[in-house]
């Protein structure tokens, strides 16, 4: 998806209009390995860009989730506290986190789909 | 080769136990207990004969798994051989027979025994005074920041943040959070040690203290520590010693002579006292001058021979431990020191320092080194190449290793080192033993390699098999979050489960 820009810390986001959708990037999930639990904010919360806003564990490893944009959390996707496997199999689709109603612009310092591609790359090596 | 519970092996035709009847009188349960607090039914008990329940015992006890029987490379943990000699020094009956509430003019030679250690300690890694009573490396970490603190708050200074590099211990921001401080990420350079840059970035007026462990997690010594420690000082902040490595330079260097203001040390890596299977552990914390009023109360005085517990601090921190620590992993701690000598101690860093580097030469052809050698007591190897290619991963090999009468070293550790492995095979282990530990690494490569699919299914010798962690971790969260009513793990006792 054309419109989809990342984070630094593999999270990534999409805006429509007024609405944010955020969630973690392949390459994060593949380096967590099988999720097993998220902590999740509640909706209504507002977050302010590169807040933290909870927990993704695996068996490997916890990590904190930093919000992309700042906003007040409209949606929080429920399925993921039964089914978090979702995060691994459609990182970009059904394993999305939050939604949110934006507060301002997003921050400029987004990565876009090549720039992020390289920071991977880079940190595989 | 698993062993059922004893619950299992249970036969009701078996007669109970006759104990003895109480030497004192006590109330009947019904005249002191409330109704709803008292048993229907006899609790269930197994029932087996004496011989039946000392052959379940030891057949588990042939199936553990320990640093007396075998190698045990975990990285960081410094798994070292823990000599018998300790052992016979903490069952002497004045040690073994003590009381916490004697008399201290009755436990003078215990008394002695503290203050002796606290010297050698003080001595090895060059502080002023030393507390005993932390009971983990984690709790050292967490007294040594409430010093830090409270001598801060002493001076009017309301410092919030504690830096902690990327490649640091989970303890250090996890105590470092647990003590109330903002944790802020100090970044390792390419050559895997922390960057000077990104540490003067990060350094503030809120900076309280930084915590560091050198040689650092990746066995790699910090070259610039004065250099960190003169910026870190230059700003009014303290520096903190993760003691997790001190096994790489003791008797070599110190850690109060580069400049650590606090320093804790694991008894249970360092200084030979048990190591897992619940230790217990023994996490003294030594200090600088200006932090001696707030070491935890009480400290022991001597004064003309005489030992006293000083309580009267009123600076102090605290009491961190109730009584006066793992007594004793102090005697077994006070033994090692005693038996080895300050040479004896150099030298067993040394020879650590030599095992590492001998075993990562050893293995440098079939794992990737992501860092240049050489290294300190442990070094960290990356499967990230078997994992692209093969689809093999740090997890594998650690669970091949188990087939090939190993334990596994520690993976995924740290986060800087992609599918890392580390190990640290300690002085305690032969050239023998470090050559047999390379030709299993070298034959689970070779299988990586050849059959991927094999390693996946291993272990295949060990009482149980690949656990599905997975599936384990998720069932029990949704089980805690109360999406699920059954949490997978509960044992079912013979007579609640379906014929």
């Amino acid at each position: 998806m054309a419109g989809r820009r990342y984070t630094r810390s593999h999270e990534w986001v999409t805006v429509d209009g007024k609405h944010a959708t955020i969630g973690i990037t392949d390459y994060a999930q593949s380096q967590l390995g099988d999720v097993v639990f998220l902590e999740l904010p509640s909706t209504g919360r507002k977050l302010g860009a590169r807040e933290t806003f909870g927990v993704v564990e695996s068996v490997k490893a916890a990590s904190d989730l930093y919000a992309p944009v700042a906003g007040r959390i409209t949606e929080v996707n429920e399925k993921l506290a039964s089914k978090p496997e979702l995060i691994n199999a459609d990182p970009y689709g059904e394993g999305w986190i939050l939604k949110l109603e934006l507060a301002g612009d997003p921050p400029d310092d987004l990565l876009d789909e090549a720039s992020y591609k390289k920071l991977t790359e880079a940190s595989a090596q | 080769m698993s062993e059922p519970l004893s619950f299992e092996l249970s036969r009701p035709a078996v007669d109970p136990p006759r104990l003895p009847d109480a030497e004192v009188a006590g109330p009947a349960p019904a005249d002191v207990l409330p109704p709803d607090a008292l048993r229907a039914r006899p609790p269930g008990l197994p029932r087996l004969s004496e011989p039946e329940i000392m052959r379940h015992y030891s057949r588990m006890a042939s199936l553990n798994y320990s640093i007396s029987e075998n190698f045990y490379p975990l990285g960081s943990c410094t798994m070292k051989y823990n000599p018998v000699a300790n052992e016979v020094a903490a069952a002497l009956p004045g040690f073994a027979g003590l009381h916490p509430y004697q008399d201290e003019e009755s436990v003078q030679g215990a008394l002695e025994l503290m203050w002796r250690l606290e010297q050698a300690l003080c001595a090895i890694v060059g502080v002023d005074r030393v507390t005993l009573q932390p009971a983990a490396g984690a709790h050292g970490e967490w007294t040594a920041l409430r010093m830090i603190r409270a001598y801060q708050h002493s001076r009017g200074e309301a410092r919030t943040e504690v830096l902690v590099p990327d490649s640091a211990h989970g303890t250090n921001p996890a105590s470092a959070a647990l003590s109330g401080f903002q944790v802020v990420e100090v970044k390792s350079g390419g050559d895997g040690r922390i960057s000077l840059a990104d540490l003067e970035s990060k350094l503030s007026p809120r900076t309280s203290a930084l915590m560091l462990t050198n040689p650092n997690t990746l066995g790699l010594f910090e070259r610039e520590i004065l250099d960190i420690a003169e910026l870190v000082h230059s700003t009014g902040a303290m520096l903190y010693y993760d003691g997790a490595n001190l096994n790489a330079f003791m008797g070599i260097c110190r850690p109060g002579d580069m400049g650590f203001d606090a320093v804790h040390m694991n008894l249970h890596k360092t200084f030979t006292t048990p190591h897992g299977g619940g230790g217990p552990g023994a996490g003294p914390v030594g200090v600088k001058t200006e932090l001696v009023p707030f070491l935890p109360s009480p400290t022991v005085e001597r004064t003309n021979g005489h030992l006293t517990f000083d309580h009267k601090r009123p600076q102090s921190i605290g009491r961190v431990r109730s009584f006066y620590g793992n007594f004793g992993m102090l005697v077994r701690a006070y033994t090692y020191i005693l038996a080895m000598g300050g040479d004896g101690l150099s030298q067993a860093s040394q020879d650590a320092v030599l095992s590492a580097n001998y075993l990562r030469k050893l293995v440098e052809g079939d794992l990737e080194m992501p860092h240049d050698g050489p290294c300190m007591h442990e070094f960290v190897a990356s499967a990230h190449d078997l994992t692209t290619r093969n689809g093999v991963r740090a997890l594998d090999i650690a669970k091949a290793l188990l087939d090939r009468d190993f334990y596994a070293p520690t993976v995924y550790f740290p986060l800087v080192v992609p599918e890392a492995i580390m190990v640290e095979p300690t002085e305690t282990e032969s050239k023998a033993t470090l050559d047999a530990f390379a030709r299993a690494v070298k034959d689970i490569v070779a299988e990586a390699r050849t059959n991927p699919q094999s390693l996946h299914e291993e272990p295949r010798k060990t009482p149980v098999g690949r656990l599905d962690e997975v599936t384990a971790a998720r069932r029990i969260n949704a089980y805690l979050q109360g999406q699920s009513q059954d949490p997978v793990l509960r044992w079912k006792a013979p007579s609640e489960k379906p014929s």
